[in-house]
């Protein structure tokens, strides 16, 4: 399945709906765009739901990070709602878990923006 | 049109059916691979053959050939009888090394290509993938996990491969490198 994006904004927060396969190539690309295309609004509070993800894979996890700091590097803070099991462990195992902020309820996770 | 590509085991090309004959009662009795499948997702096959439990492949260096190595490999898996969780870590495993040979090692060169080869026993599974790229020294790759590489946006493949299989042999050299995966069977002597 291909990974697809669709943003909505929640009180100033730009919340993206991804779904499918976030893998080398295509999904990563698409994550990419997206993320980019918000900075390039000037919108900096961004929440990436991630509940419809159904895989992930090396090069996709490198996408996170780099979405990530991106964001960061520009002022800004990304945020992940919603992880599966499967992105769950990957991001145990790759020690990543603690370096986002992991949400499970998504108007909690808008009031936790500054 | 039939072609004879080991003794037991024979595919009509065109349709990509197969049958066995003459074959002992096997640990694995998965099905010939379907090669019409394959020719329909654009999965270029220039050579194909099988053993009783083992199906060979040669691949372009694409991302079309990462994506039917990781699927074929998840059908066989399945068809072995390994758990959903172990399926998914042979999935990713397969995923993870297909993309290492296509993009790290031929670095997409569509004159190189990637040789997978699935080979299924009484006790594991072993999925061998080699490219034609410049060898890849594994003491080279830089710990994902260490603090200053957390941030890294890649270098976390071949990490990934070793926390999913039970064993991962890299053998790199000046034609290419040869990684062997191998999962054991649950419940096998092989396994834990």
């Amino acid at each position: 399945m291909t990974m697809k994006a669709s943003t909505r904004q929640v009180d100033g927060v730009a919340i993206v709906d991804c779904s499918g396969r976030i893998t080398l190539g295509e999904g990563s690309v698409i994550l990419r765009d997206t993320v980019r295309g918000l900075l390039g609004k000037g919108q900096k509070k961004i929440l990436l739901n991630l509940g419809d993800v159904s895989y992930i894979d090396s090069s996709g996890i490198g996408e996170l990070v780099s979405a990530f700091t991106t964001v960061r590097n520009q002022g800004g803070e990304l945020k992940l709602l919603h992880l599966t099991k499967k992105v769950h462990d990957l991001l145990q195992i790759t020690k990543l878990y603690t370096v986002f902020d992991v949400k499970d309820d998504e108007a909690a996770a808008v009031q936790a923006f500054k | 049109m039939s072609r004879r590509l080991a003794s037991q085991v024979r595919v009509d090309i065109s349709t990509g059916k197969g049958e066995t004959s003459g074959s002992p009662k096997r640990a694995f009795p998965h099905r010939v691979p379907a090669l019409a499948e394959f020719l329909d997702a654009s999965f270029v096959i220039d050579s194909f053959s099988m053993t009783e439990s083992r199906v060979s492949y040669t691949l372009d260096s694409t991302l079309e050939s990462v994506d039917n190595a990781e699927q074929t490999a998840t059908r066989i898996a399945m068809e072995a009888g390994f758990t959903e969780e172990e399926v998914m870590q042979i999935s990713m495993a397969v995923r993870e090394a297909a993309v290492n040979a296509v993009l790290h090692g031929n670095a997409y060169d569509p004159d190189k290509k990637v040789k997978l080869d699935i080979e299924t026993t009484g006790r594991e599974l072993v999925i061998t993938i080699r490219d034609q790229g410049k060898g890849l020294d594994p003491a080279k790759i830089p710990d994902p996990l260490a603090p200053e590489n957390l941030l890294k946006t890649s270098g976390r493949g071949i990490f990934l491969i070793r926390s999913f299989m039970d064993e991962v042999q890299i053998h790199p050299s000046l034609t290419g490198t040869e990684i062997k995966l191998v999962k054991h069977v649950p419940g096998s002597s092989g396994g834990r």
